[in-house]
């Protein structure tokens, strides 16, 4: 096995390059089916996306599966990633956690894809919204790195470790109406942050 | 339509994180399709979770997931999804008409409120119950309460989502109509009235049981199944 951190670009590279960056290889994926821009987003992307599963409970072989099934998706339905939606980051993570929902949970995504189609436009992407992505991309990196430890932990345990707020609170021994606070602050700041920027 | 009563945002970013079953990503999801404002709150959720997949320590993945990936891709027919130019599609509006059901619930129940079928479980009170495709001890149901109708005031064995399609009710957090959610924890008690001359067709997650409050709700209990 090759150590995908040596594959990888950088763990924690600033986030408004990289914003840009996935954007433009997105396209590059959507427009001319450019393997070499696929490749690159793999190689960020299924590392980080594995780890997420493994985190979730899910075994090895069961990770790697959700890898390729996710990576897939991707390369699928490319043409409807769109940038005035906010980042490949986050658009990745979300079809992540559909076939976590799927293959990991053995519950069922169909209702988030019910609502996907809606609000998306299909206009080329502007140089606004370029200058956008970065802007806000910076902005929740931002909020998210200036989170307090209690908050950072509760996200990082319902988004990668996909524990449900009453096992989190197990966990923590802490109260359910606890965990729901530190959730609805978090958010709270995530959503300062990026009002800024409308 | 606008919509005034909204998700909590410990539940959006609940439904963001993927932590919920189909009962309530169903709910969740019929509300969201009425509701710019939590589509766009739902955006910046799940931005969330981008930058936590950006910053997690990444695992090693196998030597040639790359080409298997790339022999999948080009050995089958895989049908790339494109966004056809704006003026060719038409965004897909949400909301077409009063009596429409939002797409999360129509593969359950039909396309239009006027075809769904009731069961009577009360006087003025009819009910659907939803079959889940997926293992989950969680219920989805649709209730129709005639006009003038109250509900017993009952509190709740956990978190419960009630979303209108129809009509409006009132209760002590306000008035609802289409679109509007009430996501209530086990600790809210209320007592629900129809308002105005129309029946008020709602759609409701529970975790668990609710639990009446007073003998004449809890011998109603068995019989509405709330």
């Amino acid at each position: 096995m090759v150590s995908a951190r040596q594959q990888a670009t950088p763990s924690c590279p600033k986030s408004a390059d990289l914003a840009k960056h996935h954007a433009e290889l997105m396209v590059k994926v959507a427009q001319h089916q450019d393997w070499v821009a696929f490749q690159e987003l793999f190689l960020f992307f299924g590392p980080r996306v594995k780890a997420m599963m493994l985190k979730a409970g899910a075994d090895n072989a069961l990770a790697e599966d959700v890898v390729q099934e996710t990576m897939t998706k991707v390369w699928r339905k490319a043409g409807l990633y769109v940038a005035n939606r906010g980042s490949v980051s986050a658009w990745v993570y979300t079809v992540a956690r559909n076939t976590r929902i799927d293959r990991v949970r053995r519950a069922s995504s169909q209702a988030y894809d019910d609502i996907d189609d809606l609000d998306l436009e299909s206009d080329e992407p502007t140089g606004e919204d370029q200058a956008h992505l970065s802007q806000q991309a910076t902005s929740i990196a931002a909020a998210v790195q200036e989170l307090p430890k209690e908050q950072r932990e509760v996200i990082e345990l319902a988004f990668m470790h996909d524990l449900p707020q009453s096992e989190i609170a197990e966990k923590l021994s802490l109260p359910l109406g606890t965990v729901k606070s530190r959730l609805r602050l978090a958010y709270g700041k995530l959503k300062v942050r990026l009002e800024d920027y409308k | 339509m606008t919509v005034v009563h909204h998700l909590d945002d410990s539940t959006l970013m609940r439904f963001a994180s993927g932590n919920v079953d189909e009962a309530f990503s169903v709910a969740i999801a019929a509300h969201l399709e009425l509701c710019g404002q939590c589509r766009a709150a739902l955006r910046a959720a799940e931005s969330c979770g981008g930058r936590l997949l950006e910053l997690t320590d990444v695992a090693d993945i196998e030597d040639d997931a790359f080409d298997r990936l790339r022999d999948h891709i080009e050995g089958s027919e895989i049908n790339l999804v494109q966004l056809k130019p704006s003026d060719a599609r038409p965004a897909r509006h949400a909301d077409a008409s009063e009596t429409s059901i939002p797409k999360p619930l129509q593969c359950y129940v039909g396309l239009s409120l006027d075809d769904v079928t009731w069961t009577t479980v009360a006087p003025g009170v009819l009910k659907r119950d939803i079959t889940l495709s997926t293992k989950t001890t969680n219920k989805l149901y649709m209730l129709h309460i005639a006009a003038g109708k109250q509900m017993p005031e009952h509190g709740h064995g956990g978190s419960e989502l009630t979303l209108v399609l129809s009509g409006a009710y009132k209760d002590h957090h306000g008035r609802f109509a289409r679109g509007d959610i009430a996501d209530l924890d086990e600790h809210d008690e209320h007592q629900p009235r129809v308002d105005g001359d129309q029946p008020c067709i709602c759609l409701i997650a529970a975790e668990g049981h609710t639990k009446p409050k007073g003998l004449v709700a809890r011998l109603l209990r068995p019989i509405v199944g709330i």
